[in-house]
């Protein structure tokens, strides 16, 4: 019973001091005095890498989940024969939830488990202790823009993606199924607000790609420099931030829902 | 690739999410930016506004010339003030039409249509339209409609025992 008890407790100590570890390593590496701008190709290089190279598998997947959106939807509709309505539906799912939601998860799978296997390699590979050595501070030679380029990155995609697949529910709607072109848009828009449904997915993926990016990075940076350990961190990163995405998207949603 | 193609692709990248915004903001969700001198507000009293919600469409003639911007309660007549934000292109209203709440369809939201009079003058910002007509509410026309029908019957009924005697 005890030992239980004890069990309970080891473990949320070790929780905390995680978190507490994870927190001062993104306020080291974020809050520091912005040196000029030689660091801005070295961001430009970060969001290439998880954001350009991510766009294929975003633009892809917006596409598809856009025209079974509007497939799914326009049976259900059919039902009730207000198929006029599939905009009002696609945009609002896709905006509201699917938009920041899949493209989170697609960007841990993605460009999440690449940010860890790479920085837990350059850990693995004594590059960041060189570095150290050499007088070049890790943090914000690697850390830094890493974790910023995700930050950017992640809206940004979520912007792409909502915009495809819109174009992808419209094309099985209108172009497909035959709901008048006119009807889709003009529904569409008397429903979607900018602000309420827009500006809040957007601030949902921003939300997201803060937690991704700094869960990645912390999971690299804190890996056990051995091949397994590596592997054990990329796949951490990709569970973890799943999982948080998803409780997130929830809280998040009942704030936004009940006004803040 | 070097530094330049990199760059490059980042910026297309960028653009890639203005354009993606830019189709949010005006294709699917009509983000106008309103200036306030591009349109002017009316308002009107109802004695009942049913189930109409700010942002509804105003029209004429079936035409989209504004939107609802804000309903209150009068507090000293217990009616519905609606503040109507009409478009400046729609500045030839007489100041006699009347305003009606309709629905769109018959499970559709309502809206407001103006019809037009005859007066020479026309609507300003901040003018009272007084001639109003309430929503319809479907559960007062179902009562209306029953009561009328059992007094019928009531009254048919009369008749026939008055033929007996």
């Amino acid at each position: 019973m005890i030992a239980f008890v004890q069990r309970v407790g080891r473990v949320g100590l070790s929780v905390c001091t995680e978190l507490g570890r994870a927190g001062f390593f993104l306020s080291k590496s974020v809050w520091r005095k912005p040196r000029s701008g030689q660091k801005l190709h070295l961001l430009a290089h970060t969001i290439f890498n998880s954001g350009v190279l991510s766009l294929p598998i975003i633009i892809v997947s917006g596409l598809f989940i856009g025209m079974v959106v509007g497939l799914q939807g326009f049976n259900i509709l059919n039902k009730f024969s207000v198929t006029s309505e599939l905009g009002q539906m696609v945009a609002l799912s896709v905006v509201r939830e699917l938009g920041p939601v899949v493209t989170a998860l697609l960007f841990a799978g993605r460009a999440g488990s690449a940010l860890t296997a790479e920085i837990g390699l350059m850990k693995a590979t004594e590059q960041l202790d060189a570095m150290e050595m050499m007088g070049v501070d890790p943090l914000g030679r690697i850390m830094l823009p890493r974790l910023l380029g995700g930050f950017i990155s992640m809206p940004l995609l979520t912007i792409i993606f909502c915009a495809v697949a819109i174009l992808g529910g419209e094309l099985i709607g209108v172009k497909w199924l035959g709901v008048d072109g006119g009807a889709f848009w003009s529904n569409m828009q008397s429903s979607v607000d900018f602000r309420l449904d827009v500006i809040n997915g957007i601030i949902k993926s921003a939300v997201f790609g803060v937690v991704i990016t700094w869960m990645a990075v912390y999971q690299g940076a804190s890996s056990v420099p051995t091949a397994a350990g590596i592997s054990h961190a990329t796949t951490r990163t990709v569970v973890y931030s799943s999982l948080i995405v998803l409780g997130l998207d929830f809280v998040l949603t009942a704030m936004m829902m009940g006004g803040w | 690739m070097g530094q330049k193609g990199l760059e490059t692709l980042v910026g297309f990248f960028i653009l890639l999410a203005i354009a993606g915004l830019v189709m949010l903001a005006f294709q699917v969700s009509n983000l106008t930016i309103s200036q306030g001198s591009n349109t002017y507000e009316v308002k009107a009293q109802f004695d009942n506004i049913g189930d109409l919600k700010v942002r509804a469409p105003v029209t004429v003639a079936g035409v989209k010339v504004g939107q609802v911007a804000n309903i209150v309660l009068d507090p000293k007549n217990y009616r519905a003030t609606v503040f109507l934000r009409l478009d400046q292109s729609a500045d030839n209203i007489p100041k006699d039409s009347s305003a009606s709440i309709l629905t769109a369809g018959l499970l559709g939201s309502n809206y407001i249509s103006l019809s037009p009079g005859f007066d020479t003058q026309f609507l300003k910002a901040g003018d009272n339209i007084s001639e109003t007509h309430s929503a319809i509410i479907l559960e007062q026309m179902i009562g209306q409609l029953l009561f009328s029908v059992n007094k019928d019957k009531a009254a048919a009924g009369d008749s026939d025992n008055a033929d007996k005697s």
